[in-house]
């Protein structure tokens, strides 16, 4: 049996706050290959983030661990750069200060001056933020915050995207617009990519393959399914593409029938 | 009872009332002249200037923001100047000041030796002395303030003791630091430091332990610790919490020094006041007690708008 690019081996999450100890997580197992765009979807409060968070190094499993290109993940680092649901910029660098802080601290050394301010553009580039380079986080919009939470993250030169959420916060037609604008990147870029959503057609159409989480607490994952869809997909042409929607009704029933949401859960 | 007080309130202060009362009339009336002329001054601007809508505009907003207040001081001049024009008032009237103080006010930097310089020398020797005790105080109470801030072990040792000592009145401390430091100055010195580190610490390791969990985040995945942190997140980040603590401390400071000068001695504009006090001179105590008030306000006005600009960027998000 051969190792993946990513694996999420044997994970369990307790958290434990004085007396009280929730179980959130229990056994997750899940194998990434290299350039691969997952989703991990489940219902609000399942521990979809906190997956996330273990594999970024933010958070430490309780139990298990991960292992990203055959070595383990015991701290947060520039390998697994994070796209944060509400961009978290820093208010006050500009646009392009803000990509620059993680390209100088990543490659302060192994990129020179000059080089480095080649890469921050063309990363803004690729998100198509070069006009607001000097423009702070309050002057521009939603959506545009996000394309350079995107950008700085890219900027890392990754080994896994960690996408948490990143359209959350966005109205629907920012938001198709962006998820367009990332499937036009992963087709140049073929980064390996791990994002979490709520969206059953945001997961189809971006995903190769969709992980989907039982509900808390212990949560666990219910079931993966593949996305056989060719690239690049446009999203009016899936509208009646019987694999699409296959995979979507897949979906729904799985979130909707097998798991629906305890009446207990919390938005 | 009540005629003997009377009878010594009167028989102190009438002779220097009396001789001045030709004085008083004449350095009264070119002030109330210039406090007569202002308004219209400003009326006839807006309406005949050829930029009129300029004109109009910033004749409106002078008559919004100047008018009030010069007509609240015209009217407390007045009552004041009622009040202590009368036979057998304890403490000067306001013409009576100016004209007590005239030296005073047209050469506040003579300089006869000793104590007896101007009262711009007095200032600045304070303005000094707040200098070197509140940039200590910025640098102590800043580095404290990340400490317990960052740090929880730091906060449960050292925050009980904070909070106990911070109560202590800045003059408290002056026999203690005299006894210490034996010798004036930097007992003064110490006395402004002490007073103005608490609030300064405080903001700071309040604004530190605020940083949003999303900065942090961006900061451990780009791996920037210890210095870099420091200066590249924490400190703009925590700006405007250290800023109002920088504002209540530099008022503080100033709060002190008179006080802290009073007893100390030496040139300062407290032990101006002391002195002044000594000597019976009411009304150079109360042209410094003025020169107080705008230099404290100037102060916490220089102090805000440095925050403000410092923090233009921070606070929207």
């Amino acid at each position: 049996m051969t190792a993946s690019y990513l694996q999420i081996e044997n994970v369990d999450m307790t958290f434990t706050k004085g007396q009280k100890s929730s179980n959130v997580l229990r056994n997750i197992n899940l194998k990434v290959e290299r350039g691969e765009f997952i989703s991990l979807i489940g219902h609000s409060g399942c521990g979809k983030s906190t997956v996330l968070n273990i594999v970024a190094g933010l958070l430490k499993a309780s139990g298990g661990g991960v292992i990203l290109d055959g070595k383990e993940v015991n701290e947060p680092g520039p390998d697994r750069s994070v796209v944060f649901q509400n961009h978290s910029l820093l208010p006050w660098l500009t646009v392009y200060e803000n990509v620059a802080l993680a390209v100088e601290e990543v490659f302060g050394r192994s990129k020179s001056k000059a080089e480095r301010h080649d890469w921050i553009l063309k990363n803004l580039e690729l998100v198509h933020m070069t006009h607001a380079l000097h423009k702070r986080p309050a002057e521009i919009s939603g959506g545009m915050k996000q394309r350079v939470g995107i950008a700085r993250a890219l900027a890392m030169e990754p080994k896994v995207l960690l996408l948490d959420e990143p359209f959350g916060a966005l109205d629907a037609l920012t938001r198709a617009k962006l998820q367009d604008e990332v499937m036009r990147i992963q087709i140049e870029l073929q980064n390996t990519v791990l994002m979490i959503t709520h969206d059953v057609d945001e997961a189809v159409l971006l995903s190769d393959r969709i992980v989907m989480l039982t509900n808390g607490p212990s949560a666990t994952i219910g079931d993966i399914i593949s996305v056989p869809l060719p690239r690049p997909r446009m999203r009016v042409e899936l509208v009646d593409d019987p694999i699409y929607l296959q995979c979507r009704a897949a979906a729904l029933k799985f979130l909707y029938e097998r798991h629906a949401a305890p009446a207990t859960a919390m938005g | 009872m009540s005629s003997t007080i009377h009878l010594r309130a009167v028989s102190s202060k009438p002779t220097p009332e009396s001789s001045t009362t030709p004085l008083e009339s004449g350095a009264g009336s070119p002030a109330s002249q210039i406090a007569a002329a202002t308004p219209p001054e400003d009326a006839p601007a807006a309406s005949t200037g050829p930029e009129k809508n300029l004109a109009s505009r910033v004749g409106e907003a002078l008559l919004h923001h100047l008018l009030p207040p010069i007509i609240v001081l015209t009217l407390l001049l007045g009552i004041w100047e009622i009040l202590c024009s009368q036979p057998g008032s304890s403490l000067p009237s306001f013409t009576q000041v100016l004209s007590d103080t005239r030296e005073l006010i047209l050469n506040p930097f003579y300089n006869n030796g000793g104590n007896d310089v101007g009262l711009g020398w007095q200032i600045l020797a304070s303005l000094e002395r707040v200098a070197y005790g509140y940039s200590l105080a910025v640098i102590g109470g800043i580095a404290l303030g990340v400490l317990i801030g960052q740090f929880s072990w730091a906060m449960k040792g050292l925050d009980p003791i904070f909070q106990v000592l911070r109560t202590v009145p800045p003059l408290a401390w002056l026999p203690l630091s005299l006894a210490g430091f034996q010798d004036s100055h930097p007992s003064a010195i110490f006395v402004i430091f002490i007073t103005a580190i608490w609030p300064i610490i405080i903001n700071t390791s309040v604004g530190v332990r605020n940083i949003p969990e999303d900065y942090r985040n961006v900061a451990r995945v780009i791996r920037l610790k210890g210095v870099r942190y420091f200066w590249k997140i924490m400190l703009p980040a925590a700006a405007p919490y250290i800023f109002s603590g920088l504002r209540i401390g530099v008022g503080l400071s100033w709060l002190a020094i008179v006080a802290a000068e009073m007893l100390v001695g030496g040139v300062g504009i407290g032990f101006f006041i002391w002195d002044a006090w000594n000597s019976s001179l009411i009304s150079d105590i109360i042209l410094a007690l003025i020169y107080v008030g705008i230099v404290g306000f100037i102060l916490d006005r220089m102090v805000a708008y440095l925050g403000r600009v410092v923090t233009r960027s921070t606070s929207a998000s």
